[in-house]
This record gives C-alpha cells, structure tokens and sequence, in this order.
C-alpha cells in the first residue's frame, strides 16, 4: 500500500474520530482565548498593535498548538492505534505523515476562531485590510508548528511523561518559527500597515521544508519501534 | 581505543591548550576598547564554536544509528550531546562573564550568538528528560538519535534566523569583536585557540567513551557471574 | 514431576515436507523494567501447529504474544518468526500476523464497520472482504454501533474479526473464547479453527479445552519460569492442573 493513500486512510479515520468526540478543536480554542484575556490585563491595554499585537496573535496559538501536539497521538495510545498499525503492511513513516497533516489542519481551523477573536478583543487598528498578510504568515506558521508537533510527539510515544516532554521539545523548536511570523507580522500590524517583508514568510517556508525533509529521513523510525 | 591510545592525545591536547592560551595571554595585543579583558573572546568563542559542531556530531551520529550503521553509534551520539553540553554551559558562563566586564550587564539580548546559544542550550537541555522517560532501550535509542538529528539540523537554522532577527531589530548592534578584519596576530592566535578546544572536546569525548563501554563491559561480566540483575537499570545512558 | 519434553514427533497436522517452521526461538529473554518475565525460553512451532500457552496471571502469556507479535524486542536470545528474525526483519510480518490481544485494539469512537474498514484499507484488502468478516463473525445487525456501546462479548468479536481479516499466516490468541456466552463461543471457536497453513498460538486458562487441540504446549510459571515446552501428547489434563499450581 502506498504512502500516500496510506497518509489518507490514516486522516480520514483522525478526522472522523475528532469529528465524532469533538473534544480538542473547542479545548484548543478556549485555551487561546483565555490567554488572550490574560494578555489583556497583563499588558495593560485595551488595544495593541505592531510589535505587542503580533505577540498578542502568536502566543495564543503557540499554547494551543501544544494542546493539540500534547493530545496528537492520545487516541492511538487508548486504543491501541499504533499497534494496530504496525500489525499491517502500510509504510510506518505514513502514520506520522498523517499526524502532521491533522495536526496542520486543526491549527488551520483554530485560525477561524482566533483571528477574529484576536480582531474583535485586542487589535487596535481594522484587521480587515492586512487579513491576506496575516493569514499567509499564520498558514505557513501552521504548517511549521504542525511538522514540529509530529515530529515531537512522534519521539513522545511510549514515554512515560508524555505531558512533560512534549511542551519542553515543541518551544525551543518553534522559537526561530516564532521570531520569523513575529517580524513578518509586527510592522504589518501597526497603525498604517507596511507591506510585509517577503524575507520572513521565506524564512518560515525554509524552516518548515528542512523540517519536512528531516522528518521524511527519519521519521519512519519513530513509528516502527 | 584503549587508555594507552589516549595518553598522546592527551599529552597534545594540554600542549595546544599551552601553546594557545600562552600566545592569547603574551603575544596578541591588547585589544584597543576593552583591554585585558577581551582575552576571554579566546576561550568564549572556540568553545561556542566546538560546542555547536558537537551537537551536530551527534546528530550525525543518531543518523547513522537510525540508518543501522556500527551498534556503538547512539552512545557516540549521546557522548558527542552530552560534552557538548558541557561545553555548552562554559559557554553561557563566559559570555556572560564578558557580557559584565564590557557592557556592564550579564546578559544582552542584542548579542546574537549569546541569544542563539540560549535556545538551542534550552533544547538540548530536554535531551536527556526525552531519553530517561522512555524504558524500552531499543525505543529510547531511537527517539534519541531522531532527536539528534533534528536538533542538529535545528542548531544553524536557529542560528540564521536569530541573527536575521538582530539585524531587523537592532540595526545599528554593539560592534562584535568577531567582526571585522581581525589583526595577523589575533587571528593565528584565535585559530591556536580554537584548534586546541577542538581537540579537548575530541579528547574528553574519548574519555566518556572508555569509561562507559568500560562499565558496559563489567556489568556483562558482572551478570554473567552473577546470574542476577539480568537487565540494565533503567537510565538516560545509552545501554549498548 | 512435570514428564520431560520428549523428542516425539508433533501429533496431527503434520508440518508439511520441506516447510520452516512458523516459530524458532533460543534463550529467549523479555524483561519489564528490571525485572525478566520471560528467561531461556527454547521453542520449535512448526507452520500449521497449533500451540496451548499456560500459565497463573502475571507468568509472561500476553508478554510472549507481543514478542511473537513483533511488537515488543526481545531483551536477550534469539526469535525467528515465519522465517524472519526478530527484531531485525520485523517489517518482513507485516500483514501476516493476526493478534487478539488483551485489550481489543479498536477505536472505541468508531462502529464495527468503520474499525473493520480502516483496518482493511491499512492492510490494502476490498471492502467486501469487511462484509465478508462481519457476515462470518455474525455481527451484520451491530455493524453501525460504536464499539464502546458494546458488551464485552460483542468487542471481543469484534477483535476477532478484526484479526482475522487479513486471513493471517500466525494467529496469536490471548484468550480468545474470554467474556463469549456457549453460542458465541462455538462461532468464534470455528472462525478461528485450524486450517492448512495457518499457525495458532493460544493462550487460555482452560487446560481440558487448550490441550485438545493443541499440538504443542507451553506452560510459563512466576519469576520468569517455563515449566514445560513440548509436545502435548504425553500430557493429561491432571497433570496440566498439576504444572499450574506448581
């Protein structure tokens, strides 16, 4: 069976299944906003922009992207996915391909929850005229976040302290994805937005594709115990 | 490699170390801002730069693992982090030793290189968390040599983008003493230096080595003596 | 006395001429922590055998199937499997090996039907073959049910089914008959009764019923102990009873 289609299998079943519990999109979604109100009153301000605005958007995310990676492989570990898994003849590297892909769009769905959230509560300025800037750099931040997220997680199964380790090996990852979408977004979001500079969404792409490259080499191991 | 082998390699070590720091401390000229104390730039610098190669050694090394090559290949990837690390904390130390001496402060976030060091100290520090929580030695190794790999690939990807970062942020930075043309002195003198790191890192890397296969050797010797304590306690060591 | 392994030949179906066995294993050694369940276990299973594993809780029986499985590296010894050794060809198993395993390895959020098919387009099988399961495994009326709405008996079905469905080389039973009323049971019994070919490994609690139709009998004790590997002929059933309490 290809990788691909094995990719796909594998997403269509995490799909149904969130689709079916429902659980981790709203989690993800509340854990966001409460730090967005926390950031509100740690900030001191009833609107930000520039510099505190982008920090504003991205933090949010940040927690809830580590939710998300923290519960990526719980359902397989309840339920014994993964041995279920190996059992089969599918290519093992596809199990964590399909993670990411998830994990991916999860983030992607969070966006519709935390942009105009982040609009309505704490951008001082309209959103509506930088919103095509905004969510490119969110896209490719998603994408970053989620290959890190799957390669993590991927190194978590099996370890006694999932909850522990996860987040410990997701922040120092993100940081260089997180100061790229902070200087992409930073001088976008202030009053009479500059243009972006393309260099920082370069960046973010760069990163994420030498993740994917790397996780392509050895992330087949993970799976395959 | 056997203690008789490292007794030359040793013997070479303290003479570069000499060598080096004799010319850091009587030949290369005081440096015009800061005197005296930029000497530590001779220590600080070669041990940043030994300390990242090292990390990236033992993401090579995890790869090999990984890719089936000599069995010995995780525990060479965790002595090469695991020095490095070592490495990694004389690192922060001296930095912020001359951070206090030439700017008055311990810290700065506009040195780069400090910043960068940082994180990715910050995430090597989860390598030996990552290893001690999963049991099965099999897996552990595998889930640590990926780490070694991705981290390693992570060292100058972190490096790029925090100098990027700098630049846009603080486009006029405090001048870098690594920047510029340095004088003919200075710079065989920084290479002494750094030569005479490198090869301390190899050395002390070979020492770690004996020592533990040692130990791996007596504890079979143990077990078959004693029938008893069949199986490795478990450890973030590499059990080979 | 526990009677001494003999040399006998297997009693019924025979291994065909020329085949390797399904299982060869020396000294082989599994470990939990510090602490050795499974030491020194030598095992010669040929294809088409059918082998009774025995033993108290705790004596290494789900352990030795997760070995057999692929999915746990043994600690010390050597284990070959369908011809493959472990663990360096363990992807050579893929797709071969049916495993009903303790817990029942299915996604609790999901029907029958859906675990079914998931597990079919893992393996690359036509979705026919999931009617075909559920039709054999009578569970057509329940197929649309989540699986943690159902009894234990109809998850235990359904992990049957589910092990069965690649139609496996090596099925590897814990305790296949478990939590199954008498009707249940004989469908069960029958979907996974000897065929041609096929090499079953059964754990069980039940020493009449294991030893009837096993060929071979393996009997592990605590402290990582193995009181009998060998051919079931010579064995009565007091004796088995016996090897137990030991």
């Amino acid at each position: 069976m290809s990788g691909l289609r094995t990719v796909w299998t594998v997403l269509r079943k995490d799909l149904l299944l969130e689709r079916r519990s429902f659980e981790l999109l709203p989690a993800m979604a509340l854990l966001a906003l409460g730090t967005m109100i926390v950031l509100r009153f740690a900030l001191d301000q009833d609107a930000v922009v520039g510099d505190l605005a982008a920090g504003a958007l991205l933090v949010p995310l940040l927690f809830a992207a580590l939710l998300g990676v923290s519960r990526l492989f719980a359902g397989e570990e309840r339920d014994g996915g993964i041995e279920q898994f190996l059992l089969s003849p599918a290519p093992p590297g596809a199990l964590l391909g399909a993670k990411v892909v998830g994990l991916a769009l999860v983030l992607l769905a969070l966006e519709v929850v935390l942009v105009p959230a982040f609009a309505l509560l704490l951008f001082g300025e309209p959103l509506f005229p930088v919103l095509r800037e905004v969510l490119l750099v969110l896209f490719l931040l998603d994408l970053t976040l989620a290959t890190i997220g799957g390669l993590v997680a991927g190194m978590a199964i099996g370890a006694r302290s999932r909850e522990l380790i996860v987040p410990i090996l997701v922040v120092p990852l993100a940081i260089p994805a997180l100061i790229a979408a902070q200087a992409a977004l930073a001088p976008v979001l202030e009053p009479g937005a500059e243009a972006l500079a393309w260099r920082w969404p370069g960046v973010l792409a760069i990163y994420a594709v030498v993740l994917a490259l790397v996780g392509s080499v050895v992330g087949e191991y993970l799976v395959e115990d | 490699m056997t203690v008789r082998g490292l007794r030359p390699l040793t013997l070479l070590t303290v003479l570069l170390l000499a060598v080096g720091y004799g010319l850091a401390f009587f030949w290369a000229p005081l440096d015009a801002d800061q005197g005296f104390r930029q000497k530590i730039f001779y220590l600080h610098v070669p041990l940043g730069i030994v300390a990242l190669i090292g990390f990236v050694v033992g993401g090579y090394h995890g790869l090999r693992h990984l890719r089936g090559g000599k069995p010995g290949s995780d525990l060479r990837s965790y002595v090469a982090i695991h020095m490095a690390q070592i490495f990694a904390v004389a690192v922060l130390i001296t930095g912020a030793i001359w951070g206090r001496t030439a700017w008055g402060k311990w810290w700065s976030w506009d040195e780069p290189f400090l910043v960068s060091f940082l994180i990715v100290f910050l995430l090597y520090c989860c390598y030996q968390p990552l290893r001690l929580s999963i049991d099965d030695p099999r897996r552990q190794a595998r889930a640590a040599s990926v780490f070694a790999v991705v981290a390693g690939a992570f060292v100058p990807i972190n490096f790029a983008v925090v100098r990027m970062a700098n630049q846009y942020l603080h486009p006029r930075t405090l001048t870098n003493s690594t920047d510029g043309s340095m004088p003919g002195s200075v710079a065989i003198t920084f290479l002494v230096c750094l030569v005479a790191i490198a090869v301390l890192y190899a050395t002390l890397v070979r020492y770690e080595l004996l020592s533990k296969s040692t130990t791996f050797r007596l504890r079979a010797l143990e077990r078959q003596a004693g029938g008893d304590d069949l199986i490795p306690r478990r450890s973030a060591v590499p059990q080979a | 006395m526990p009677p001494a392994p003999a040399a006998l030949p297997a009693a019924q179906p025979g291994p065909a001429p020329g085949a390797p066995p399904a299982i060869v294993s020396h000294q082989l050694l599994s470990a939990h922590g510090q602490r050795a369940v499974i030491r020194g276990l030598d095992l010669r299973i040929e294809t088409g055998q059918t082998v009774a594993l025995f033993g108290a809780n705790g004596t290494g029986k789900s352990t030795l199937l997760t070995l057999l499985a692929g999915l746990r590296s043994p600690h010390g010894g050597t284990l070959e499997v369908l011809g493959h050794p472990l663990p360096a060809e363990r992807w050579a198993l893929r797709g071969q090996i049916g495993l009903v395993a303790h817990a029942p390895l299915l996604y609790r959020d999901l029907s029958i039907a859906e675990n079914l098919g998931y597990h079919a387009r893992l393996h690359g099988l036509p979705e026919s073959r999931v009617d075909e399961v559920l039709g054999l495994a009578d569970l057509q009326e329940r197929r649309d049910q989540p699986v943690a709405a159902l009894s234990r008996g109809l998850v235990q079905r359904s992990a049957v089914a589910r092990a069965l469905l690649s139609d496996p080389a090596l099925l590897l039973l814990d305790e296949p008959l478990a939590n199954l009323d008498p009707v249940a049971a004989e469908l069960v019994a029958g979907l996974i009764a000897p065929r041609p070919g096929r090499t079953r490994v059964i754990a069980s609690h039940d020493p009449a019923a294991g030893l009837a139709e096993a060929d071979q009998v393996i009997v592990l004790g605590s402290g990582a102990t193995v009181k009998y590997v060998g051919p079931a002929g010579p064995l009565s059933v007091a004796d088995l009873e016996s090897l137990y309490r030991a």
